[in-house]
């Protein structure tokens, strides 16, 4: 647990003024206020601390505590001990820490070990409790459908839909599976973002799905039929005669689901590959060259 | 026959210890839907988590209804751009596996 100094978090000078606080910290709370900077953890946490800061040093009683014992603080609780034996001090309420939708009155270990538990405005105000973030993995092929999974979220269990096309980084919202509402209030919102995770066979962009299908040789210069895998099921297919190496056939609806449009798809694009004979016998050798020699005259 | 849920805006008001007034104002900006009854005004519960921010802004920031409803307005775009980022990122992605 390390000593914080909330003179340099506020950056302000040790006898600045109240006012030079409440300025300081205003200036500062509009820059990194978590209603302005959402999904910013980093602006989170430095809110937490300019609150802290804030809390001890817009609080007369907090601020001479924390003036006196400074970096010596962990010899504070002894001195209040001793100090309480004579007579009870007042217990300052500061002035306002932010409370709501946000981890903002989250005090570090070394405030709770200094001024005790619980900087927050005490009040009866109803809020929505906080909301939760969460992440999902996902395989690409499992966003192909719709289904259901069972999450645990602070130790509950709460089963939820997915439904199929859901896109990589895409958030969903649960109403109400949160935490508690403060003071009565609605519980908040629990926020789940799906990461999905590239797959080696597909390649998604959108609703289409890009796919790169081998064929021999013999099949791609005189043409047959191929059973092609897809996500939706085996498909047939024709491959023309004469196909060249890296041609494309795009098979309408047969990529991926349209979020929450049911029965609506993208298209599947299906990129040839030919693979080019090996270990020829020289049976086969000598065909070639019969092959190369009327292509010569014929071409 | 749909159920719309809301919530009175007077309990919000003292709830939350704002004045009335306030909440009209932004009604007028058409920052927030209220809802007109005979008894009395409400608001849909989807708005809450929106007027809890503004009330945050305005009370712990002292940022004015023109102000809320410019950041609104940025904050909106952000989220749009955030989102054509995470498409655009899919799509260079494609690019990148293999």
């Amino acid at each position: 647990m390390d000593f914080i100094d909330y003179y340099e978090v506020l950056g302000i000078k040790k006898n600045a003024t109240e006012e030079e606080i409440k300025k300081a910290y205003r200036k500062l709370a509009r820059k990194l206020h978590p209603d302005l900077n959402p999904n910013d953890k980093d602006a989170h946490k430095k809110f937490q601390r300019i609150n802290e800061a804030n809390e001890v040093l817009s609080d007369p009683e907090k601020r001479k505590k924390y003036d006196q014992y400074g970096k010596d603080w962990q010899h504070a609780e002894q001195f209040e001990k001793a100090r309480q034996s004579g007579s009870h001090g007042h217990q300052g309420g500061g002035q306002g820490g932010f409370s709501g939708d946000f981890e903002g009155t989250d005090f570090s270990d070394f405030f709770e070990s200094m001024f005790g538990g619980g900087g927050k405005r005490s009040s009866q105000t109803k809020f929505r409790g906080q909301d939760y973030n969460s992440e999902l993995q996902l395989g690409l092929l499992d966003a192909y459908t719709t289904h259901q999974r069972t999450l645990t979220i602070n130790g509950k269990n709460v089963r939820i839909t997915i439904p199929a096309g859901i896109e990589n980084g895409q958030v969903i919202k649960l109403k109400g599976y949160g935490g508690e509402g403060i003071n009565g209030g609605p519980n908040g919102d629990l926020f789940i973002k799906f990461l999905i995770a590239p797959d080696l066979r597909y390649r998604r962009a959108g609703n289409d799905l890009y796919v790169t299908q081998e064929i021999d040789f013999y099949m791609a210069v005189l043409g047959d039929d191929i059973v092609i895998e897809t996500p939706g099921g085996k498909i047939k297919l024709k491959v023309k005669p004469e196909t060249q190496n890296g041609a494309i056939t795009r098979l309408k609806e047969k990529g991926f689901p349209v979020y929450k449009q049911d029965g609506k798809f993208g298209d599947l694009f299906i990129t040839y590959s030919i693979r080019i004979p090996t270990n020829l016998t020289e049976k086969q050798k000598d065909l070639f060259r019969q092959l190369k020699e009327i292509s010569t005259i014929t071409s | 026959m749909q159920t719309e849920h809301l919530i009175r805006v007077d309990t919000f008001c003292v709830s939350h210890n704002i004045d009335f007034d306030f909440i009209s104002s932004l009604h007028e900006m058409g920052l927030i839907e209220v809802v007109n009854d005979e008894e009395a005004k409400f608001i849909h519960d989807e708005e809450l988590r929106k007027l809890e921010q503004i009330v945050r802004l305005h009370y712990d920031l002292a940022i004015n209804a023109e102000g809320i409803e410019a950041i609104f307005h940025l904050l909106h775009r952000i989220e749009e751009s955030e989102k054509e980022i995470n498409s655009l990122r899919n799509r260079l992605g494609m690019y990148e596996v293999k």
